[in-house]
């Protein structure tokens, strides 16, 4: 069954109070590879059947509408799979 | 006249009650509205509570913005009601595009429950025309996702315009941008602010004050400001 999979991010001028404390969990772990973390959202839409250009830009409209808020955050991308 | 201000109660809702309290100390009748209606029972005047409406699920307010009663909220508030939205009602405002800007979680990640100091900014909004321009004032604060934030041209439209209504006063409790605590629409009628002005109207029961234990009763002005809005408007 395919899934619309749609990522939100928050907008990487703003603070990520998760994301840096995840990076906090990283230095204690002595992992100190990364420059930084940063947590987001990932929603699936899941589709009975094909998936039409219909589908899509009702994923894409939800996404800007209800999935995110463009104040905040950012959808990085919206891909079926399979 | 007697000024009828609604309350309107979602899922989650936690302060319903203490607003609805605030509304009657301050001399008009509260009204209880519910979420999933769309009347709002000839009221004058709105308040939208704190509390986690749905969990604060996708995000704080987001899924309460667009309950069944918010879409006469929104025709209500283009018409001029006086709309206050408390902690989980002003994220509700931001979702709903009543108020510009957005919350994201506390800088420092931790829930915060503090009597806050904040000074007054703007007196010519709907609910603030009862205190001085400047006004210092202490209500509870307590909330998760209070960091207020805009684009730089958001806030700068905001200073502009005047529509910073309050401003955190010694600490900043939650990293949002330029100390600001609340806003208000253009109109004025519209205002969100995180802190909770409902939690300081009745001695006994509010903050701590120099002069006793639990006497603050600095939120009662948002009350009696609206009441006078409402009546002036009547007249």
């Amino acid at each position: 069954m395919p899934t619309i999979v749609v990522d939100v991010m928050p907008k990487a001028e703003l603070l990520d109070p998760q994301g840096k404390a995840v990076a906090g969990a990283f230095a204690r772990l002595g992992v100190d590879e990364f420059a930084g973390v940063r947590i987001g959202k990932r929603f699936e839409l899941a589709v009975d059947g094909d998936v039409t250009d219909e589908m899509l830009a009702t994923a894409k409209r939800v996404a800007g509408d209800i999935l995110s808020n463009s104040v905040i955050e950012d959808v990085v991308s919206i891909e079926v799979v399979e | 006249m007697t000024a009828r201000i609604g309350v309107v109660t979602f899922p989650g809702s936690l302060d319903d009650g203490d607003a609805q309290r605030a509304i009657r100390i301050a001399g008009a009748e509260p009204v209880a509205l519910w979420h999933g209606s769309h009347d709002l029972e000839g009221v004058d005047a709105l308040v939208l509570p704190g509390g986690f409406s749905y969990g604060d699920y996708l995000r704080a307010g987001a899924i309460a913005a667009l309950a069944p009663i918010m879409s006469e909220v929104t025709d209500a508030a283009g018409r001029g009601m006086p709309v206050l939205g408390i902690c989980n009602g002003f994220q509700m405002l931001v979702e709903a595009h009543l108020l510009p800007g957005g919350l994201i979680r506390n800088a420092h990640q931790q829930f915060i429950r503090r009597d806050q100091r904040l000074r007054v900014e703007s007196t010519s909004t709907a609910w603030t025309g009862d205190f001085e321009p400047g006004q210092e004032i202490v209500v509870p604060l307590k909330n998760a996702d209070g960091g207020y934030v805009a684009s730089e041209a958001e806030l700068d439209r905001l200073e502009g315009e005047g529509r910073v209504a309050f401003r955190y006063v010694g600490v900043n409790p939650n990293g949002s941008l330029r100390d600001i605590a609340g806003i208000a629409n253009e109109r004025g009628n519209v205002v969100g602010l995180m802190p909770h002005p409902e939690h300081a109207t009745e001695p006994g029961f509010g903050p701590d004050t120099a002069a006793a234990m639990r006497s603050g009763v600095d939120g009662l002005p948002f009350f009696t400001s609206a009441i006078a809005a409402v009546v002036a408007a009547a007249a």
